[in-house]
């Protein structure tokens, strides 16, 4: 089980590496390969979710061995945290590569496309496995750099300032990581995770530590995109081609910032109630300011944008009550549920905004727009995107039985149970505001009546289309499966306790 | 200390470019500059006064010798920083073939 590790990384890197140099021999392939190897990633990480059962592989690239009990060389640390978020990682892309088989068909250069998502995913799985802090900001700069010219890809005046916008911000957001990373070498003599964590163990508080992470919330909060950093996602999230928004915005700005987040606070340093809060504020604002930016927008995908924002505030939120409640030594059952409503949460998040932006592509691929306001009366012509964009919808807003309303639930409940009553109730009033943005679109883009003539000619988009969006739907609803006692144990509890186990 | 304060205001320098110009070049520019003083200063944490080139001969005892491992980093850090740049200017050849400019206040097509 060990030997297939590394797997994660060289599966999507050979693939990338192998388009470029192939694909003018073998015609056609190019666009197959990508989803082929994301296929096969991802029955690896069920196999070995199944077969670990809450236990954790530390693979030693290289086979360095630890000399007198100091780790050299770079460690991947598998658990069932980073197993989930690989498994997610890896449907995600493979639905929107399939996606963008037929998508990308109208843009030149496809072979360089599949190369730059392959190297994408590549960093991405990366960034989940490492137990080192250098080699994360190595693979968390594969992961964005391709991402800044995938966002670049179609090279019309909107996408390259988007690109060169997420670029800047992007850039200052590394170097901000970069430095913070320079600070804890410096005070720590070292780089592994858990070899950090014993370090800053032995003086908890101290100035230095706080520092630095002042510096990586505001780094890793620029990545995913918090308030008051949000200023570059909706340009980037809207330009890009709409199965590259489904993965920027369903798992990049969870892999490289919101697990990050989760994996460095509450396995590395010792939790503070002053960051702790921190995380908190920014969370819950991120949740509030992000809807309510949402509302007004016409453009389908741009709305979608400031959702993804809202709807990563409710992580935030979620993982810093827990904060809160472990700084506070209260109740560590308050602390592991409102942890686990915050990954669930997350991984849901990627399942239904990946499904809505590919909606979104579906609209633009077959009528030519996204402007709500020119679209109308495509229920009948589109049914597949239409029921697929309904459940969605229902399921972003949090209506049962689909999976947003369970995740959204164990985060209010924790929040009651951790007195934090004002929390809660914005959590309800954003939901109920998110209905309504959900239910502007559906009424505006499906169901009106047709507006315009040259819609009447719209039809339903080729197969490979709207079979990835069909089955993000299906497990949209199967995800809600994943709080039944029994499931959820492997699913979700033992991701829960991998992050939580160093604390108790 | 001088060093790092000298390292600090050389970041600072660099932020100030981001922030006021307007030419998208001299945004690149001060973005390198940011870059490189997190590098200077990456370089001056493995440093050890007196110490000499981490190169080890067997044959010999071992005297001081600063620390390798950030001069490592900083290796890997200046190729990453490559790429960036390397990009920033790809796109910013591609802006000026649309727009006709390299000012940021006219190129405005994205808002709200």
């Amino acid at each position: 089980m060990d030997s297939l590790v590394p797997l994660f990384v060289i599966i999507p890197l050979g693939i990338a590496f192998l388009i470029p140099l192939t694909w003018r021999f073998i015609p056609g392939i190019y666009r197959y390969l990508p989803s082929a190897g994301m296929l096969a990633m991802t029955v690896i990480a069920l196999v070995m979710l199944f077969s670990l059962g809450g236990e954790t592989i530390i693979y030693k690239v290289g086979g360095w061995e630890p000399v007198s009990n100091i780790p050299i060389g770079i460690h991947l640390v598998i658990d069932s945290m980073s197993l989930m978020m690989l498994m997610i990682v890896n449907i995600v892309g493979l639905l929107a590569g399939l996606f963008s088989i037929p998508y990308i068909d109208k843009y030149t250069g496809e072979n360089y496309y599949y190369s730059l998502f392959s190297l994408m995913v590549a960093g991405m799985n990366g960034v989940v496995m490492t137990g080192d802090l250098f080699n994360l900001f190595v693979f968390l700069e594969i992961a964005v750099i391709a991402s800044y010219s995938l966002v670049a890809f179609g090279s019309s005046r909107e996408e390259l300032e988007a690109s060169f916008k997420y670029q800047v911000l992007g850039g200052i957001a590394s170097l901000l990581i970069l430095f913070s990373l320079a600070v804890t070498y410096w005070y720590t003599g070292t780089l592994n995770i858990a070899d950090v964590a014993c370090v800053l163990q032995s003086d908890p508080g101290s100035d230095t530590a706080l520092f630095i992470q002042l510096f990586m919330v505001a780094g890793f909060g620029l990545k995913a995109a918090m308030i008051p950093f949000h200023a570059w996602l909706p340009d980037a999230h809207s330009s890009a081609p709409s199965p590259v928004s489904a993965m920027l915005s369903g798992v990049l700005i969870k892999a490289v910032g919101v697990y990050a987040i989760l994996r460095l606070f509450f396995t590395m340093f010792t939790i503070t109630i002053e960051i702790a809060w921190i995380v908190a504020v920014i969370g819950a604002l991120s949740m509030v300011v992000g809807v309510f930016l949402a509302i007004g927008q016409w453009d389908m995908k741009r709305l979608l944008a400031y959702h993804s924002i809202s709807q990563m505030g409710y992580v935030i939120t979620a993982s810093g009550i827990a904060m809160i409640v472990i700084a506070r030594g209260g109740d560590p059952k308050v602390a592991a549920l409102a942890l686990a409503g915050g990954i669930f949460h997350m991984f849901n998040h990627a399942m239904f905004k990946g499904l809505l932006f590919l909606n979104a592509g579906a609209l633009e691929y077959a009528t030519g727009t996204r402007n709500l306001k020119e679209l109308g009366g495509l229920s009948d012509l589109m049914p597949v995107t239409s029921l697929t964009n309904l459940g969605a919808s229902l399921s972003i807003s949090g209506i049962p039985p689909f999976n947003g309303f369970f995740s959204k639930l164990i985060i209010i409940i924790a929040a009651v149970k951790g007195r934090f009553y004002f929390l809660a109730l914005l959590a309800v009033i954003v939901s109920i505001i998110t209905l309504a943005s959900f239910m502007k679109v559906q009424r505006y883009a499906f169901l009106d009546g047709v507006k315009s003539p040259k819609l009447s000619k719209v039809r339903e988009v080729p197969f490979l289309m709207y079979l990835p969006m069909i089955v993000m739907a299906i497990l949209c609803l199967a995800m809600s499966l994943m709080v039944i006692p029994g499931i959820r144990e492997t699913f979700l509890m033992n991701a829960v306790n991998s992050l939580l186990s160093v604390i108790s | 200390m001088a060093p790092y304060m000298l390292c600090f205001v050389l970041f600072l320098v660099g932020l100030y470019g981001v922030l006021t110009r307007k030419n998208i070049i001299k945004i690149i520019i001060g973005l390198c500059v940011m870059e490189y003083s997190l590098y200077l200063f990456l370089a001056m944490t493995g440093y050890i006064d007196g110490g000499a080139a981490p190169i080890i001969d067997p044959s010999k005892p071992a005297g001081l010798v600063v620390d390798p491992l950030p001069q490592a980093f900083v290796l890997t850090a200046i190729v990453i920083g490559l790429a960036t740049t390397a990009l920033l200017l790809a796109i910013a050849i591609r802006l000026y073939k649309k727009y006709k400019t390299f000012d940021i206040d006219k190129i405005n097509t994205l808002k709200g």
